[in-house]
């Protein structure tokens, strides 16, 4: 395997060297790894010639950029509004307490990260969640803890 | 994409197109090469179907027509769709010509269907659709209520047509208007096209098209070119894939807009401004763009006409305040996506500070329409000042949930009712939210309110991007109101102090109308309050956030004292407000609930009546989701 210094300058070279591509770049470099570490904040912050301040400001002003390493599996769930309305706050609640964290966090084990969407355009099959990314759909408290129970013994 | 349309694609290969007589002849070779008796098989590829399974269902028929020996004559043609609308009855599976409409299908219904339909020409009954209220099979999507009372005109070619493949656009008729545009108007004679078309924009305010096209060449008049032209496909209301449905079904239309409207202003470069969470409509707008420039249609001298304009697509990353012009434009340049006061209007100084027109994804897809049809045909959809159709994303609580398509002022029980097929539970709905966490709450005694930008203003709701969300008696107003500002509060982007601080005081005190709590002062405190957002805030996400606040406290002020005055959530939702019990006479004693119960505290014997222990019950809600029997009352 490519060390993670010769990835993300694979990533880099891939545009050219401004300003304006930061964002590519972060969304580039997190697809590879799941996350945006500081080092990588440091090599992108050098090839686009922002400040690392900037590139700071910008992996935390959007949502979908995370900064530290995510769990094996990703947990979304959706809380759009149709989502909301059929119950979508109880599956996160459920979760919540079945994985024993809060939404936005990943357990100890880094077995998974449970975060909470908004619309993922299945709304005609709400409560919606994707598990990484395969959609789960019609949910229930009884569905989620299935799910769970065929995540563990995979 | 099949294998037989791969190898039309081979066949076919047109290379560039250098002139409208070109692309006609592709067209026609597309047309000829097509044997009108096959049959053809559209298995729903939009995002609902496909977390309900539709892939498999797709690969099952080409499975079963490559191996199982069936006569060449006959072998359909196994095409993948964008979504064909009526997602709550998903997987869908059309048969044409005849327009079969097969819905809910499964993997193992496709031998039937091709032992059935296919080779014998009969329907499957079973997976027909059935007549609410007669019970009798439908058997083709024409007949259906559903699709018969829309009408679908930007929407026509979803569903039918392969979004991954130019050649099945360009026979229905694809880039028609950009060549006629190209070849016999004058940029100034598309920009009064669509002037006269009365387009208004799609994305929310309705501001109107043509109007800010010539406003952008005024700026460019004054200050030089260059200019550039943005798609707006951000799609931020939470529940709400009109936007993605379009990019994903028909992505040519969005392009060809985009394309009109460059040439219509001068502009040569363009953005694609798209949604994180809808890398479906990324890929197929990324294979338009390509297939659309091997034809000559994009990029350099688009059909020799001496016109050269390319685009670019930006993935968002997660903002919901991106959707505003000029945070869009800030997140474009790569940096926060922030916005900026409109001392100057963006279409003087957008995009890097250059003159930029930004216009929605559904607003670009109509442009093609009106040049291709005229801007008469198209003033005569609708209503005075409010032409055209809309999308809509009817979701909720309502029996068909899907994207409708109805001209402007229809009135809101048709949509919701004729052709949503009404409320679940057969009551009558209590509430539309339209315009997502901008919009309003419409009560059920408006029912008849005529659709479009004025009306839904007039009656302090708004369009938005087109979001229906149905609601019903389980529904609560104070919550769903508290909803929304939730969402804004966490997507302000705090730049401005009536906006970040504004919001969450209006949370905090909506939050303790949830439990029970405040006066009815605190209504009148919170009213002021909005009022106050609504005049200082800097951008339209702080000024039309109390919006859904308002309209609730408006039409449904009795729910807001109930919570107050007697503590009590007459929807039964607001935690604090609600007890649990087991209905004795339905309650089997199954043990389920019991079993899913997180705090342990629901107790009883096998097959006898179970009870809940409200001292330790969290009001969860899972006992009630878990019975199947509807044993689980809340009080
Ligand atoms: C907070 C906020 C979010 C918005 N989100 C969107 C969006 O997701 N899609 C969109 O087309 N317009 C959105 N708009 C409206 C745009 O600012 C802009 O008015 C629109 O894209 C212009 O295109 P139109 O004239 O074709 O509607 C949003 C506006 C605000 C204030
Ligand atoms: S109104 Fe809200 S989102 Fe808009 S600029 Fe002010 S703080 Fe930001
Ligand atoms: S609201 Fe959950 S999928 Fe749309
Ligand atoms: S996704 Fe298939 S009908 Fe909407």
């Amino acid at each position: 395997m490519n060390s993670q210094v010769e990835v993300i300058d694979e990533i880099l070279e891939c545009y050219p060297e401004k300003p304006e591509y930061l964002i590519f770049l972060l969304q580039d470099i997190q697809s590879a790894y799941g996350y945006i570490s500081p080092e990588s904040m440091q090599a992108v912050s050098d090839y686009a010639g922002v400040p690392i301040t900037q590139v700071y400001s910008v992996a935390t002003f959007y949502q979908s950029f995370r900064l530290e390493p995510k769990g094996e599996h990703e947990l979304r769930v959706c809380l759009g509004t149709a989502c909301y309305l059929k119950g979508g706050q109880r599956i996160v609640e459920e979760l919540e307490r079945k994985l024993n964290i809060k939404a936005g966090e990943t357990t100890e084990d880094m077995i998974y990260t449970l975060d909470t969407v908004n619309c993922v355009g299945a709304c005609a099959l709400s409560p919606v969640m994707m598990v990484d990314d395969k959609y789960e759909t019609n949910l229930t408290a009884g569905k989620v803890n299935k799910i769970l129970k065929n995540i563990e013994t995979e | 994409m099949t294998n037989e349309n791969t190898a039309l694609n081979t066949k076919i290969n047109s290379g560039r197109l250098n002139s409208h007589e070109d692309l006609n002849a592709l067209r026609q070779q597309i047309i000829d090469k097509h044997d009108p008796t096959k049959l053809e098989v559209l298995v729903c590829h939009g995002t609902g179907c496909i977390a309900n399974g539709s892939m498999e269902v797709s690969e099952t028929f080409k499975k079963i027509c490559e191996t199982s020996g069936i006569d060449v004559k006959i072998k359909p043609n196994i095409k993948t769709t964008g979504c064909q609308g009526f997602c709550s009855r998903g997987p869908l599976v059309l048969i044409n010509p005849q327009g079969i409409f097969y819905q809910r299908v499964k993997p193992k219904d496709v031998e039937e269907i091709i032992q059935k339909t296919i080779i014998n020409n009969e329907p499957v009954e079973r997976l027909l659709y059935k007549d609410p209220k007669t019970g009798e099979p439908i058997k083709t999507e024409n007949e259906i209520p559903f699709y018969n009372l829309q009408e679908r005109i930007v929407l026509h070619n979803i569903g039918k047509i392969d979004p991954t493949d130019i050649n099945d656009k360009i026979a229905a008729g694809g880039y028609q208007a950009l060549a006629k545009a190209l070849t016999t108007m004058t940029p100034k004679d598309v920009v009064t096209e669509i002037t006269k078309s009365g387009l208004r924009g799609r994305g929310g305010a309705g501001f109107p098209t043509g109007r800010k096209w010539q406003g952008a060449l005024k700026a460019v008049d004054k200050k030089g070119g260059p200019v550039y032209v943005v798609v707006n496909g951000d799609e931020g209301d939470p529940g709400a894939f009109m936007d993605c449905a379009i990019m994903e079904g028909d992505p040519h239309a969005v392009l060809e807009g985009l394309i009109l409207g460059a040439y219509a202003l001068g502009s040569n470069n363009g953005y694609l401004y798209i949604r994180a969470e809808y890398p479906l409509a990324v890929k197929h707008l990324e294979m338009a763009m390509a297939q659309a420039r091997e034809l000559g249609l994009l990029g350099e001298n688009i059909l020799n006409s001496g016109f050269s304009f390319d685009a670019r697509i930006n993935r968002g990353a997660g903002a919901f305040v991106c959707g505003e012009s000029t945070a869009l434009f800030t997140s474009i340049e790569g940096k926060a996506g922030t916005p900026r006061p409109k001392y100057v209007r963006s279409v003087e100084e957008g995009l890097w500070g250059r003159p930029t027109v930004l216009n929605n994804v559904e607003t670009w897809a109509n442009v093609p329409l009106i040049i291709d049809k005229g801007a008469d045909w198209y003033s005569k959809l609708g209503v005075l000042n409010n032409t055209g159709t809309k999308v809509f994303c009817l979701v909720g609580k309502v029996n068909n949930v899907g994207l409708v398509e109805v001209p402007m002022g229809t009135p809101l029980s048709k949509i919701v009712e004729d052709i949503g097929g009404g409320v679940p539970n057969g009551k009558p709905f209590k509430a539309v939210q339209t315009g997502g966490p901008s919009g309003g709450c419409i009560p059920y005694k408006l029912k008849d309110l005529a659709v479009d930008f004025d009306s839904l203003t007039k009656a302090g709701a708004m369009m938005g991007s087109g979001a229906m969300i149905v609601m019903d008696d389980r529904d609560c107003v104070v919550d769903v109101a508290l909803y929304f500002l939730r969402f804004l509060e966490e997507e302000s982007c705090g730049k401005c102090i009536p906006c970040r601080l504004g919001l969450s005081r209006m949370k905090e005190i909506l939050d303790t109308f949830s439990h029970g709590k405040g006066s009815e002062k605190d209504i009148d405190d919170l009213i002021s309050l909005a009022k106050a957002i609504q005049d200082g805030a800097l951008c339209a996400l702080g000024t039309s956030a109390p919006n859904p606040c308002l309209t609730t406290i408006k039409f449904f002020k009795e729910e807001y004292l109930a919570h107050i005055n007697e503590q009590r959530c007459p929807a039964g939702v607001c935690k604090d407000l609600i007890t649990y019990s087991i209905d004795p006479d339905a309650c089997t004693g199954c043990g389920s609930c019991a079993r899913h119960c997180p705090q342990n505290c629901i107790s009883g014997e096998k097959k006898k009546v179970h009870v809940i222990d409200t001292q330790n019950c969290i009001r969860c809600g899972i006992c009630m989701d878990t019975c199947k029997f509807d044993a689980v009352q809340v009080n």
